[in-house]
């Protein structure tokens, strides 16, 4: 498997980064290193072997499902780029 | 400087508890030395106002006969870590003027113990990186340099600042993060004490996240009593942070009892590679020499699939942090670039806040996540992760800890590396291993190259097993007697 500049197009668009046409050339190179190191993984036969979900065994906590925590509105703002009105703001996304 | 910056933590502890000097005076000593060793490019930001603060406070803790093993010992704390109203970026760009409104838990539990911070080292951005050269703020400088030799070194990363602090005596220890190296290879590069404790001993609350089944606490310091004593006081449960473990912290430093006799100590056949430089080769030798002699049993061992840590790494760190950065969008905190539309916001602010390696794994990280490639990238790294974390498993039925090298290489030359990313990856090849199986692992100083540059050697122990692994790790310490200081030349 391996990318193309259009790939790379796709991807930068997933990942919502902006990558200039020049860019996306040199960009499919480099992860095309990459991806052909890690391709070194298919010859280990993972047939039954569960995928790792957690290095430590343990059970995840439980609790009682009510309110412990919150009402931090003007510090969660304060490091907003742009906030108005008690909520965080952005470009306009409805005409 | 004075001696007071070349105190170990164990040493400057008993002095402060001793009255011998106060907090006050040791902070202030270090508060000048960092004003000397700025061409280090250790400290992004440091807090000389509110170091002298918790500095008085620690004495008037001391006064009160109040004291823990951190109170009053000024350190130096990775840039990675949330600290309340003071730089926090993990050295990035798009984290610009963020100055966070809660303390991380590690953090809190230093200061709530009366440690002192300087102020915020110097990383690679995001803990993504091995020389730290890739930070916003610019490379750190590695202390050592080759005998005879005035070119600069790098200090290993992420943690190169924590790291090259602790080395030129600016910073008595310093807090790190270990991801799949942070903390031991650089460590390794600077003959300090790396120590990166069992997945789940630390909270990762308040610590800006990579890859979150992989990131880890730990501290650098000068000798292994040091870390006991700073890990004894970072440990702990946390409810904010689920993947954190109810174990009770014990006392560390208790546990140096310098008696290993008849531990079984493995040797991974798998970690001999063929390019290593035969001065690493030899100092493993001698480690096991020292073993030994301490009264150690020596194992042979095998970890199959060591080979395919660091492919397995580099499809779940990336994964995990295209998903852990997604945050960064211009709308919270840190940078924005306008754009024309939400989007168009989102990716100007992406593209001009991320350097260059953050974008790359941001990249590999999405695409191995998306449709049609799921399964054969992340599931299958996620099952051979599995294979790696079995390994150990049936490697400690045989033995009690590991013995290996902790990088295949000594300290490289600024810029020698920074153009081929795999050649820097290979930096981990010895550490991730453990990583991706959440194992505790300490890197020692043991000896010099033949260019006289430090060197490190690795213990890796058992799930919450630290107790064990500190008294090895001093033991080996112990008998390796590394006891040299960087030649000083920068400053004045």
């Amino acid at each position: 498997m391996s990318v193309d500049k259009e790939t790379v197009a796709k991807i930068a668009n997933l990942a919502r980064i902006a990558v200039s046409e020049d860019e996306l050339e040199s960009t499919a190179g480099e992860l095309n290193n990459i991806l052909d190191w890690v391709e070194q993984l298919s010859e280990v036969d993972t047939d039954g072997v569960e995928p790792m979900t957690s290095v430590v065994a343990a059970a995840l906590p439980r609790r009682v499902d009510e309110v412990t925590d919150g009402g931090y509105r003007d510090q969660v703002l304060k490091n907003a780029p742009a906030s108005e009105h008690g909520f965080f703001a952005v470009p306009k996304v409805i005409e | 400087m004075t001696e007071l910056t070349k105190l170990t933590l164990s040493a400057a502890r008993d002095g402060l508890h001793n009255g011998d000097f106060t907090s006050a005076e040791i902070t202030a000593e270090h508060l000048n030395a960092i004003d000397d060793a700025k061409e280090l490019n250790t400290y992004i930001e440091v807090t000389s106002d509110q170091a002298m603060n918790m500095a008085a406070s620690a004495d008037a803790m001391i006064k009160d006969g109040n004291a823990k093993g951190m109170t009053g010992i000024p350190i130096g704390i990775k840039d990675l870590y949330c600290t309340k109203g003071v730089h926090s970026q993990s050295a990035s760009h798009i984290l610009d003027g963020f100055k966070p409104e809660y303390e991380s838990t590690v953090t809190s539990n230093l200061w709530n113990d009366g440690a002192v911070m300087l102020g915020k080292t110097n990383m690679d951005e995001f803990a993504m990186g091995s020389s730290n050269e890739n930070s916003y703020y610019g490379p750190v400088i590695n202390p050592w340099r080759a005998t005879g030799s005035d070119k600069n070194t790098v200090p290993g990363g992420s943690s190169g600042g924590s790291a090259a602090a602790v080395a030129a005596d600016i910073s008595i220890a310093t807090t790190g993060t270990d991801t799949g190296g942070s903390i031991r290879q650089p460590a390794s590069f600077t003959g300090l004490v790396g120590f990166k404790p069992t997945y789940g001993r630390c909270s990762r609350f308040g610590m800006i996240a990579f890859a979150s089944s992989l990131d880890q606490a730990g501290p650098l310091t000068k000798t292994v009593r040091d870390a006991a004593i700073m890990m004894e006081s970072m440990a702990g449960y946390d409810a904010k942070d689920s993947t954190s473990i109810n174990v009770e912290v014990p006392n560390y430093e208790a546990a140096l009892t310098g008696d290993i006799r008849g531990l079984k100590v493995g040797i991974p056949k798998e970690y001999h590679s063929d390019g290593m430089p035969a001065a690493i080769e030899k100092l493993w030798q001698q480690g096991i020499g020292w073993l030994k002699d301490a009264g150690a049993e020596i194992v042979d061992i095998s970890l199959p699939h060591t080979k395919y840590a660091l492919p397995t790494y580099y499809i779940v760190a990336p994964a995990e942090c295209s998903s852990n950065l997604a945050r960064y969008d211009g709308v919270k905190y840190g940078l924005r670039v306008a754009g024309d539309s939400l989007d168009d916001m989102y990716k100007n602010t992406r593209a001009a806040g991320f350097g260059d390696e953050v974008k790359r794994r941001i990249l590999i990280g999405t695409y191995v996540l998306s449709a049609g490639y799921y399964d054969a990238y992340y599931l299958k790294a996620q099952r051979v992760r599995t294979l790696i974390a079995d390994d150990f498993k049936s490697a400690y039925q045989k033995c009690d800890v590991i013995l290996t090298p902790t990088a295949p290489s000594e300290a490289f030359n600024l810029g020698d590396k920074v153009s081929d990313p795999l050649a820097m990856y290979l930096n981990d090849v010895f550490t991730v291993p453990a990583s991706l199986a959440g194992l505790p692992g300490i890197s020692v100083p043991a000896g010099l190259s033949s260019d006289g540059l430090p060197l490190g050697l690795q213990l890796l122990g058992q799930a919450f097993g630290e107790e064990q692994l500190l008294n090895v790790a001093d033991v080996l310490e112990t008998a390796a007697g590394f006891n040299i200081k960087p030649a000083k030349w920068w400053g004045e």
